[in-house]
C-alpha cells in the first residue's frame, strides 16, 4: 500500500499525491464515477438542461460550504451559515424592495450584513472563548428569528427590482456563446471559489487560516493576535455567505425568511466530502466545491432514476460515510 | 489504493441497485408529481391516491417532496429533474408559486401540462387545479363551532401559516363565517404555529393563558390542531370546544377520546387521484374546469367510523 507512490515517481498521479491533493482526486474520481455511472442508467440524465440544473442546485450549497471551510480550517464549525444567508437575503429586501434602493446597495447590504454577523461569531468564538459549535448554534437561532422579525415571517418579494432575478438566474455566458447558458449563479460560485482559494493560500490570512487550525497555542505564542485573525476569518465566511444569500434570493426571486435551518448541514457534508478535515488544520476549497457538486449529482441522478424519495436519503447518507471513509483509509495507508 | 477502488465499487454498485426500477420503465406515459411535502400523512394519502390513478390508467408516477414547507430551492429542483425526465404531464403544489414560474414556463413551452394540487399555483400555466374548497370547509368548521357554543362565546384560531393560500383560505373561512353569521362570537385572537405540533402547542397555551374564559379553539391544519390538544391537556383546561382539520392517527384519537369535538377532513386519496386522472386528461387534449373540487367532510365521535368517513381519513 505504501509503495505505491514510490514505485511509480514520475507518473502525473503521484506526483499529484505528492503535493498534497490526492483526496481531492480521490473526489474528483468520484464524481466523474457518479456522473458516468448516472449517464449509463438513464439516457435522460446527460442533458445539457440536466446538467445546468445540476449546476443551479450546487450553487448556492457551494458557496455556504466555502465559507464553512474556512471556518471549519481554523478548526471550528460554523452551524448558522444556513440561517445567516436568509438573514442576508431578508436585509436585501429590506434594502431593495421596502426602501426602494437601486441593486448595487442590496448586493452591498447582503455582503455587508453577512460579514458583520460572522464577526459576531467570530468575537464570541476568539474574545469569548465559546465553543464554535455553541456560538454559531447560537447565532443560527438568533439570526432565524431576527429573519422572521424583520420580514414579519412574509416572503419579500423583488418584483420592484427588475434586474434582481438576473445575479442568479441570468446568464453572461450565454449572451456571449448561446449554447452554454450557464447562469450567472454558477459563474458566481466559481469566481467565489477562486478568490477564496487565493486567500487561502495566497495571502498572510490563509496561512493563519491553516496556523489556527493546526496548532493554535504556538500561533498565539509567537506573538501573533489571533483573535483579531479569527474575527477576520469568520467575517470573511459571513461576507461569503452574504454571497450565498443574494444567490438564493434571487433564483427564488424572493427572501423566504423561514429557509435556512438544514443547509448548514449540507454544507459541511460537503465540505468533509471533500476532504477537509473537521479537526482543522487540513482542507481546500476545490474539495469543497467538488463535495458540493458530488451532493448536487447524487440528488439530481436518483432523482432522474425516479428511486423512491425515502432511499434518495439513505444512500446520500451512506455516500457520505463512505467518502469520509475512504479519506481516512488513504491517510492511515499514506503513513 | 484498496481504499479508492472500494470506493468506486461501491458507488457504481448503489447506481447499479438505483437504476433496476427505472430500467424497463422507458416507454411509458410518466407523470412526475412534486409535492409540498412527504414524510407527513397527509402527503402520503395523496401519494396513495395517485398511486391507485397510476394503477387504474397504465401511467407511471414519481411522487416528491421537500422535507419541510420552507425549503422553496429544493423543491425547485425537484421540479428540474423531473423536466429531465421527459414527463407527459407534471401535478405540482407550489410551495412559493413565483420561484416556480421559469422552470413551469420551460414545461409550458415544451408543451408538457401542468395539474396544480392541493394549494396550487398562482399563475395561468397550470390547466386545472385539483384541491379542497378551503374557504368552504373552514366555513363548516365555523358553523359546527357554532352550534357546540351555542351562538356565543370567545374563540381563538391557531393557523398554520400566513402566506400559503391553504393557511389564508382556511383562517379567511372560519373569521368570515363567524363575522358573518354569528354576532355573540368573538373571535380573540388568530396565532401562527407552522403546523408544528411543538410550536403549536405553546402558541395555543399562550392564546389559553391570556383567555382563561375562551370557549372554542379552531387548529387549521394537522399540526395546529394537535398541538391545541396537548395545550388543552396541559392546562387542564378540557371544557374548550376544539375543532380540527385534517385527518392522522393523533386526531383521530383525540376525537374519539372526545377531547376534540370534530374535525374537517379533506380527502387526500381524492387530490393525488384527481391529478393523475386531470393530468392524463389533459394529455389527451381534453376541455376541464379550472378547478376540481376534490371534496371535503366533517366528522366527529358519532360517524368516524362511517365508511364514508373511513375512506377519507389516514392514519
Amino acid at each position: 500500500m505504501t509503495t505505491t507512490t514510490v514505485d511509480a515517481p514520475k507518473s502525473v498521479l503521484s506526483r499529484i499525491v505528492a503535493a498534497g491533493t490526492h483526496q481531492r482526486v480521490l473526489a474528483f474520481a468520484s464524481l466523474v464515477v457518479l456522473l458516468i455511472g448516472f449517464a449509463i442508467a438513464s439516457p435522460n440524465f446527460m442533458q445539457t438542461s440536466n446538467m445546468l440544473a445540476i449546476l443551479q442546485a450546487t450553487s448556492v450549497n457551494g458557496v455556504l460550504a466555502i465559507a464553512v471551510t474556512l471556518v471549519i480550517i481554523t478548526g471550528g464549525i460554523d452551524l448558522s451559515v444556513g440561517t445567516m444567508m436568509t438573514f442576508c437575503a431578508v436585509i436585501t429586501g429590506v434594502v431593495l424592495t421596502y426602501a426602494g434602493l437601486p441593486l448595487p446597495f442590496g448586493v452591498l447590504a447582503a455582503v455587508l450584513t453577512g460579514a458583520v454577523c460572522g464577526a459576531c461569531s467570530g468575537t464570541f468564538v476568539a474574545k469569548m472563548a465559546i465553543p464554535p459549535f455553541i456560538a454559531t448554534l447560537g447565532m443560527m437561532l438568533i439570526l432565524k428569528g431576527l429573519s422572521l422579525v424583520i420580514s414579519g415571517t412574509r416572503p419579500i418579494y423583488f418584483n420592484d427590482t427588475p434586474g434582481f432575478s438576473e445575479i442568479s438566474r441570468g446568464s453572461l455566458i450565454g449572451d456571449v456563446i448561446p449554447s452554454l447558458p450557464i447562469p450567472n449563479g454558477v459563474l458566481i460560485l466559481f469566481i467565489v471559489a477562486g478568490v477564496t482559494a487565493y486567500i487561502l493560500n495566497r495571502t498572510v490570512l490563509g496561512r493563519y487560516c491553516f496556523a489556527l487550525g493546526s496548532n493554535e497555542e504556538s500561533v498565539r505564542l509567537s506573538g501573533v493576535n489571533t483573535q483579531r485573525w479569527k474575527i477576520a476569518i469568520y467575517a470573511l465566511a459571513g461576507s461569503i455567505v452574504g454571497i450565498a444569500g443574494l444567490l438564493i434570493a434571487s433564483r427564488l426571486n424572493s427572501a423566504q425568511p423561514a429557509l435556512g435551518l438544514g443547509y448548514e448541514l449540507e454544507a459541511i457534508a460537503a465540505v468533509v466530502i471533500g476532504g477537509t478535515s473537521l479537526s482543522g488544520g487540513r482542507g481546500s476549497i476545490l474539495g469543497s466545491l467538488i463535495g458540493a457538486l458530488i451532493m448536487a449529482v447524487l440528488t439530481n441522478g436518483l432523482r432522474v432514476l425516479s428511486v423512491a424519495q425515502e432511499w434518495q436519503t439513505v444512500v446520500t447518507g451512506a455516500i457520505i460515510i463512505l467518502a469520509v471513509y475512504a479519506d481516512m483509509m488513504r491517510r492511515k495507508n499514506a503513513k | 489504493m484498496l481504499s479508492r477502488r472500494s470506493l468506486i465499487a461501491a458507488l457504481s454498485a448503489s447506481i447499479a441497485i438505483a437504476s433496476a426500477p427505472a430500467a424497463f420503465a422507458q416507454d411509458e406515459i410518466y407523470i412526475p408529481l412534486i409535492s409540498k411535502g412527504f414524510q407527513h400523512q397527509f402527503w402520503q394519502a395523496v401519494k396513495a391516491g395517485a398511486d391507485q390513478a397510476a394503477d387504474e390508467f397504465g401511467v407511471r408516477i414519481t411522487f416528491e417532496g421537500p422535507d419541510n414547507e420552507t425549503m422553496v430551492d429544493r423543491q425547485i429542483d425537484m421540479l428540474a429533474a423531473a423536466l429531465a425526465n421527459n414527463p407527459g404531464a407534471i401535478g405540482f403544489a407550489a410551495l412559493d408559486s413565483q420561484a416556480a414560474i421559469p422552470l413551469l414556463r420551460q414545461a409550458h413551452d415544451a408543451g408538457i401540462p401542468v395539474i396544480a394540487f392541493d394549494s396550487g399555483v398562482d399563475s395561468d400555466i397550470p390547466v386545472a387545479t385539483a384541491t379542497t374548497d378551503n374557504v368552504a370547509a373552514a366555513a363548516l368548521a365555523a358553523d359546527k363551532m357554532a352550534e357546540f357554543l351555542g351562538g356565543e362565546g370567545k374563540v381563538a384560531v391557531v393557523a398554520h401559516d400566513q402566506t400559503s393560500r391553504t393557511g389564508i383560505d382556511r383562517r379567511d373561512g372560519f373569521l368570515n363565517q363567524i363575522e358573518a353569521s354569528y354576532p355573540n362570537i368573538e373571535v380573540v385572537s388568530v396565532q401562527y404555529g407552522a403546523g408544528d405540533q411543538l410550536q403549536s402547542t405553546e402558541v395555543a397555551k399562550a392564546i389559553l393563558t391570556a383567555n382563561p374564559d375562551l370557549a372554542g379553539m379552531f387548529g387549521t391544519n394537522e399540526g395546529s390542531a394537535i398541538g391545541i390538544v396537548n395545550a388543552v391537556r396541559e392546562m387542564n383546561s378540557e371544557d374548550v370546544v376544539i375543532i380540527g382539520y385534517d385527518s392522522g392517527k393523533a386526531q383521530t384519537d383525540a376525537i374519539r377520546a372526545g377531547l376534540m369535538a370534530g374535525a374537517i377532513t379533506q380527502n387526500p386519496v381524492g387530490i393525488g387521484y384527481e391529478t393523475v386522472k386531470a393530468a392524463i386528461a389533459a394529455m389527451n387534449g381534453e376541455e376541464m374546469p379550472e378547478i376540481i373540487d376534490t371534496g371535503f367532510y366533517y366528522y366527529d365521535q358519532s360517524n368516524i367510523d362511517n365508511p364514508e368517513i373511513q375512506a377519507v381519513l389516514y392514519d
